[in-house]
């Protein structure tokens, strides 16, 4: 079955045959088709996907992808579904999902009320996910179901909903931001290690920058990534995007810094290629894999590195940069991804069950390490392969210097407004206009307009 | 009596499954579209849609106060998108009448040559966007490949996904996806006018130019008709387009309406304030249709007269 969201909502009306004979019938059609279309765009109510078929010996999953491709991930989980077949009799029908789709096929499936058992969210959709009461509360009696809340990291669990309510969801995968630099570029450069603080790295970035190569590379029409980026700096400056009512607060002085620290690594600092503004697709990885750039800000990114065919020797990890003043400490989001039950599922024991083999012990050693991620699991975290230097930092990062996004129910509108206006800088930086505090501010205060009322 | 009525009713009973087609795919869609736009639907009530409350008016009264970011936004893009159309629907036509004209004179490799100018309307409308995307790409991408290191035209790479530039490169790949639609239906219709008009004329001593102006534009006339509003219509609504070559955020100069109505709806899970910018939509799309055909279908019945 095929689900009728996995291409966008909106497209020209069929073409029919066009050889048209009976010229005003086929006015008449073709109108009426095409202002239907223009109405119907929006109706967004279409059943998708596989329901559930109310027997309670199967479950549906929709799985992001974490791997480098859908098949790889089909491979990876795959194995542990059949293990999961074999323990309970319960068979889970699986589909990766793309990100792209993933966001739209789960608001599709809340309001048609037909959709998978059990879902992979991103960590950040949380809270704006609970507010729509599509998702399974995870109350006290629920997580003792699953082994208990305080098998989990604290952090992870700040990014799983609004704080103070059951969770919407459960830890499965986390992740961190770290500093990835390439090995080779540096020494050649004279720098012996990486940058520690953003003037260090601004001032290692003007040596590497040069030669039709460059320091840093940057999403820049990358809207969550933007805003995974701004988040820190804002932090860093003292400043949250909301404050503690819920209530936006884009245009504060650390939060307009912290944007404009962002766009002046290409804009003042030129460590940046312009070309980077237009980059949504992990081209920046590509580029530091290729050895055109020296330096990315990412989230578990050694497995891309290799699947572009840069071997692992080649890159070091070090946290993400902090200012030189010292007082700041936050140097990352709080990344990963949640699994949530559906409300609407109808084996709702089962999904639980699923849910509780996912996050179990030995289920987080295998997934985690075949994704590079770190485990959210306190026990699974103690296990030797996440102490390899790569994962080390993003461990220490989690544990000790991450903060999850707000978790408000606007978050997804903010990642659409604040990304775009950083985005929008970063295209004026690309063509050589200068990015000011009063152009920053302006572009942020046309993004809380965009907030709705609370 | 019962056998004229049942006589009278036959069309209407041949009509019926149609209708109900018509109605379940088409306009129950649109009524509950038009509902949405009454209520306040945002993501604390997309499940359950009845418990969402009514807002009357609101959605239209923040999708057009124009003091206010959301309308100004929403004004901005309509006039982007009809600019885009306009211009858009004009090149399609132009190059589509052109082509079908010289196409028209039986030549060696002529088939071959059509074949290859609908090759745009047979590709997937994806595929045939993201090569276009890829060609549009500063760094690595073919277009400042040519102009720029080939050709040497531009003192540095130009930007074709951001900025000013993002609105030609959409008018280019829509021209390049809609205008073999434009030349095949021509180049259909061109074959039904009669061949004694052109020879007569020949004798009468026209020329060429004289010949497309006085026999070929007058008899494409009521296929013109059609063409234009259906490209038009289609150019207006188009969402693949901008969608996979901008992404969720378009750049401001090519905010297309279709992709703005999106954002509107579900990248902001606002699904009232889209559906309301839906039903503004159509309604002057609904103005639009209604007056040109009216315009157009009365110059032909003066000039039939």
């Amino acid at each position: 079955m095929k689900p009728r969201l996995s291409h966008p909502p909106m497209g020209p009306p069929e073409r029919d045959d066009p050889a048209m004979i009976t010229l005003r019938a086929a006015t008449a059609v073709t109108t009426l088709t095409a202002l239907t279309l223009a109405a119907t765009a929006c109706g967004g109510g279409a059943p998708t996907g596989p329901a559930a078929s109310g027997n309670p010996k199967t479950l549906t999953y929709w799985a992001s992808n974490q791997g480098p491709s859908i098949e790889a991930d089909k491979q990876i989980l795959g194995a542990e579904l059949k293990k999961f077949e074999q323990q309970t009799g319960i068979k889970v029908e699986l589909e990766v999902v793309p990100w792209s789709d993933l966001l739209n096929r789960i608001l599709a499936a809340t309001t048609s009320g037909q959709g998978p058992d059990v879902l992979n969210i991103g960590n950040t959709w949380s809270a704006s996910l609970q507010a729509t009461g599509a998702l399974v509360p995870w109350t006290q009696e629920n997580f003792g179901k699953i082994g208990g809340r305080d098998r989990f990291v604290d952090s992870a669990l700040g990014s799983a909903g609004a704080p103070g309510k059951d969770p919407s969801a459960v830890p499965l995968y986390s992740m961190a931001y770290a500093l990835y630099y390439n090995k080779k570029a540096l020494r050649d450069a004279g720098i012996d290690k990486p940058p520690a603080t953003w003037e260090q790295l601004v001032a290692d970035g003007k040596k590497l920058s040069k030669d039709g190569k460059w320091a840093l590379g940057v999403e820049g029409s990358n809207l969550s990534n933007n805003i995974h980026q701004i988040f820190v700096l804002a932090k860093q400056h003292g400043a949250d995007f909301f404050d503690a009512a819920g209530k936006p607060t884009f245009t504060s002085d650390g939060a307009v810094a912290g944007v404009q620290q962002y766009v002046d690594f290409m804009a003042k600092d030129k460590i940046v290629a312009p070309g980077n503004a237009e980059y949504a697709q992990n081209q920046s990885l590509e580029d530091f894999a290729k050895g055109k750039t020296a330096m990315v800000l990412w989230q578990t990114a050694a497995n891309t590195f290799k699947a572009h065919g840069m071997s692992p020797d080649d890159w070091g990890v070090a946290p993400v940069p902090l200012p030189a003043g010292g007082g700041a400490t936050v140097n990352s989001m709080v990344a990963g991804i949640n699994m949530a039950v559906f409300k609407n599922s109808d084996n709702l024991d089962g999904a639980m069950k699923f849910v509780g083999f996912m996050t179990g012990d030995e289920e987080q050693k295998i997934l985690n390490k075949a994704y590079g991620s770190i485990p959210p699991v306190k026990a699974a975290q103690q296990d030797p392969a996440f102490n390899s230097p790569d994962l080390a930092v993003l461990r220490d990062t989690l544990a000790g210097s991450a903060a999850p996004l707000p978790q408000v129910p606007g978050e997804s509108q903010f990642e659409t407004a604040v990304g775009t206006a950083v985005k929008d800088l970063f295209a004026e930086a690309a063509a050589g206009r200068p990015v000011t505090t009063e152009s920053v501010k302006e572009r942020l205060t046309k993004a809380q307009q965009q907030m709705p009322a609370q | 009596m019962t056998g004229r009525l049942r006589r009278a009713g036959l069309p209407y009973l041949l009509l019926l499954p149609a209708v109900v087609m018509e109605l379940l795919v088409h306009l129950v869609p649109m009524l509950v579209g038009i509902a949405m736009s009454f209520k306040e639907l945002t993501q604390f009530y997309i499940r359950d849609w009845n418990s969402a409350p009514w807002t009357g008016l609101d959605n239209y009264r923040v999708s057009v106060d124009l003091s206010a970011p959301v309308g100004k936004d929403l004004l901005h893009s309509f006039a982007v998108t009809c600019v885009f159309s306009v211009l858009t629907v004009a090149l399609c036509w132009l190059i589509g009448v052109a082509a079908a004209i010289f196409m028209q004179d039986g030549f060696r490799g002529r088939a071959v040559l059509r074949a290859i100018f609908l090759t745009p309307y047979a590709l997937p409308v994806y595929a045939a966007v993201i090569t276009w995307a890829f060609m549009f790409q500063h760094d690595n991408g073919m277009v400042n490949h040519i102009l720029h290191d080939q050709l040497g035209l531009t003192g540095e790479r130009p930007f074709w996904l951001l900025g000013g530039n993002s609105f030609t490169a959409l008018v280019v790949v829509s021209v390049w996806k809609t205008w073999p639609f434009a030349f095949l239906v021509v180049m259909a219709a061109l074959q039904n006018i009669p061949k004694e008009l052109y020879e007569a004329a020949a004798i009468d001593g026209a020329g060429v130019w004289q010949q497309i102006r006085k026999i070929t534009l007058p008899s494409l006339r009521p296929i013109n008709q059609v063409l234009v509003l259906v490209l038009f219509l289609w150019t207006f609504n188009d969402f693949n387009t901008p969608y996979v070559l901008f992404g969720k955020s378009a750049p401001e100069p090519a905010d297309l309406i279709s992709i703005h109505i999106y954002q509107a709806s579900f990248v902001t899970w606002n699904f009232g304030t889209g559906s309301a910018m839906s039903v503004l939509l159509l309604l002057f799309l609904l103005v639009v249709t209604a007056v040109y055909l009216i315009v157009t279908s009365r110059g032909r019945r003066s000039a039939d007269a």
